[in-house]
């Protein structure tokens, strides 16, 4: 039994240190997965219907109580208006909360008092979250035009926002 | 374990023929492991094993409209402080699914919620321990847009020992249907008045086995919901009804329960407040009429205050709902203070209060008539009693002083029952504690930052007075190195003034990310979502693995 346990434990490692070691991961080549959830003012939503014309979209799973990922959003929050209005990028973010009942109704004031011009998705019982294999927040998700994951990064520290600014094709003055 | 096995190369083949048929794998996976010492001073207890591991990993592959997917979880033996009954290695979650446009089945493992979750919600919770997956089927039908109907029924997980996952006596069956009447009504699409309603229906079957009272095999409990929406204030509301369920945890009274979540707000751009009620009585629904503790809950009662994340705010006096039930308000005021203004600064200043109390409810036992139908009392929706369960204020002010420097100050003020929730035996009665923070960030250069904290925790009961600093240096998007002093400078027993010093890197690549951490940490209380966990103390090594793919 034991032995068996640490086979099953070393399967565990063997494929996860590969996956680990290949640079496609974190769902880069991929599409949305097909999860139904709500907007933030309560209509349905299916994520695999999400497009924006062509452009790219930036994913970023977030929470009212996650201080790395409010700060993410705010940091690009300075750049959004410059990349969507001067640049015509056409970039669309859409911040996925994973906050469920305990904090769900904290998600408006919060978008709101930040100043947040994003597309707000309530993702209450994490089932997006699994759906994209999201260990914790936060993590962001770059598709291309087409629809394909094209970056994957978790977690966030200051000067992040630099490499997904390089992957969407935008220069901060 | 031949299943298993059997199960686990059942899968992996069928991912790899996904890949040829262009089907998707996705996943992730987490590991947790702690080398533990004996250190008899913070009272850390290492296993005779020494060595301890938490892995879980998902896989989820799809191909058109089907899905499948499971989980591997292996405890080998599960870490410091993981509820004891996890243990061995196996695949506890499986399930298949079709999804198309209108309709969606699944069977096997399976999460759910239903409106606020007071009814139903199953969900894990890893961190903590906590996961009640449905094992079943469940089916997920729109007719119209705008019309969503739901429903459940199965087994709950209850527990996860050498290798074999057991699931709850009680059989679990739920309905729930939801209009968005702007969608559904014609005209109605682009009012500035939105509403939608909801109503929901659960109900348990268990067999009886008690000699002495006569249970009900059957208890359903049921309610609605409604959210209501004009311009820029909201509201939204949920009361569910419970029929009588003697259990083990309301010491087998045959009285109804209620659960009611009332939340009200106004939010412009810059401002937002909010003010919550909940009203909650007798309100514990489980698959199992015999269990207490954290398990086998059908519902999910949500704890009324702001979730602390920094450190000595979030785990010596947490709060968490009390599970016989109680009477909660809570107020949230966010505003933003303009940029360029005298106040605000160069970038604009936030500022948030939160506000919230709950206390215990009205009982009348005069109107009740136990000797009759072993009803104990009469308790009405929101009648608060002046027995305090927990007062928390706090208030939190941040501001980016230029392009290089932020800062942050938080002050919070709790008063905390430990007769009712005891944390500490070290005091009795109210703990009343005074909690200051100082965050401050410095961005170096493009890649490189640092940032310090410093926290302060005073009180005059229990282990006394805390402080506590932590120097963070990042260098994205790769690496960030951290080191922790947590001091308890006013033990009033002088042996135990002792300094907490933990250290910590990490290393991120993408989406994978692993962690070392070395040093003491203290006991404490670790919360996710307003459920609560004791950790033990523990000194020695962690390391900490998480990919997803």
């Amino acid at each position: 039994m034991k032995k068996i346990s640490l086979l099953f434990a070393l399967a565990i490692g063997v494929i996860g240190g590969s996956s680990f070691i290949n640079t496609d991961d974190g769902g880069v080549g991929k599409t949305m997965p097909s999860v139904m959830l709500e907007n933030l003012d309560g209509d349905q939503i299916n994520s695999a219907d999400l497009e924006n014309g062509g452009n790219p979209i930036v994913i970023s799973f977030w929470a009212t109580w996650c201080k790395p990922c409010r700060l993410e959003l705010n940091t690009i929050m300075e750049e959004y208006e410059a990349m969507n209005d001067s640049l015509g990028l056409g970039i669309k973010l859409v911040a996925v909360s994973i906050d469920d009942e305990r904090n769900k109704s904290k998600v408006r004031p919060v978008v709101d008092a930040e100043g947040w011009d994003y597309d707000i998705w309530l993702d209450t019982n994490s089932d997006l979250k699994r759906a994209m294999g999201v260990n914790y927040p936060p993590q962001t998700f770059v598709l291309d035009g087409n629809g394909k994951i094209i970056y994957s990064h978790v977690g966030f520290v200051p000067g992040d926002e630099e490499d997904l600014y390089d992957v969407l094709g935008y220069e901060p003055e | 374990m031949k299943k298993i096995i059997l199960g686990f190369f059942g899968i992996a083949s069928f991912c790899s023929y996904g890949q040829l048929q262009g089907g998707t794998v996705t996943g992730n996976m987490e590991s947790n492991v702690q080398y533990l010492n004996t250190d008899t001073l913070i009272g850390a207890t290492a296993p005779d094993q020494k060595v301890v591991a938490n892995t879980y990993m998902n896989i989820n592959y799809s191909v058109g409209k089907f899905r499948a997917g499971a989980r591997f979880e292996s405890y080998l033996p599960a870490i410091a402080g993981y509820p004891a009954f996890y243990s061995g290695s196996g695949m506890p979650y499986k399930y298949v699914q079709y999804a198309g446009n209108q309709i969606t089945v699944t069977a096997g493992n399976f999460y759910e919620q239903f409106g606020s979750g007071l009814i139903f919600r199953s969900y894990e919770e890893r961190a903590l321990g906590l996961d009640n997956a449905m094992e079943g089927a469940s089916i997920r039908f729109s007719p119209l847009k705008g019309i969503d109907l739901k429903g459940v029924i199965g087994r709950q997980r209850v527990n996860f020992f050498e290798g074999q996952r057991f699931l709850s006596e009680g059989l679990v069956r739920g309905l729930d249907g939801s209009i968005n009447l702007n969608e559904v009504i014609p005209g109605f699409s682009d009012s500035k008045f939105k509403i939608s309603i909801g109503s929901s229906i659960v109900s348990r079957y268990q067999a009886t086995n008690n000699d002495t009272l006569i249970l009900p095999k059957n208890v359903g409990s049921y309610g609605g919901r409604i959210d209501m929406r004009y311009s820029r204030f909201y509201l939204n509301a949920e009361y569910i009804h419970k029929d009588n369920d003697p259990n083990e945890q309301n010491n087998w009274i045959y009285n109804t329960g209620h659960g009611a979540i009332v939340n009200m707000g106004y939010s412009q751009k810059g401002l937002g407040i909010i003010l919550t009620a909940k009203s909650l009585d007798n309100m514990t629904f489980r698959s199992d009429r015999n269990t207490i503790g954290n398990q086998a809950f059908i519902n999910y009662l949500p704890a009324t205050s702001n979730n602390h994340t920094y450190n000595l705010a979030g785990t010596l006096y947490p709060y968490a709902t009390n599970l016989n039930g109680e009477v909660a308000y809570q107020l949230d005021i966010l505003y933003k203070i303009p940029k360029k203004s005298t106040l605000g600064g160069k970038y604009g200043t936030d500022v948030h209060l939160n506000v919230s109390v709950a206390t215990d409810y009205e009982r009348d036992t005069e109107a009740a008539n136990w000797e009759k139908n072993r009803v104990s009392y009469i308790a009405q929706p929101f009648a608060m009693t002046d027995s305090i369960f927990n007062f928390d204020f706090n208030l939190h002010v941040k501001r980016k002083l230029n392009k290089k420097w932020k800062a942050s100050a938080h002050y919070y003020h709790f008063i905390y029952n430990n007769d009712v929730n005891e944390v500490t035996k070290l005091a009795k009665h109210y703990i009343t504690s005074d909690i200051g923070v100082v965050d401050v960030s410095y961005k170096i250069n493009r890649k490189h930052s640092i940032r310090a904290e410093f926290q302060g925790l005073f009180t005059e009961k229990d282990r006394g007075n805390w402080a506590t600093a932590v120097i963070e240096y990042t260098i994205s998007p790769k690496w960030f190195f951290t080191i922790m002093d947590q001091y308890n400078y006013g033990h009033p027993d002088e042996r135990l003034q002792i300094h907490y010093l933990l250290g910590a890197f990490g290393y991120t690549h993408n989406s994978s990310r692993f962690m070392f951490m070395y040093g003491k940490q203290r006991e404490g209380i670790l919360c996710v979502g307003g459920v609560c966990r004791p950790v033990p103390a523990t000194n020695g090594l962690t390391f900490t693995f998480t990919q997803s793919f």
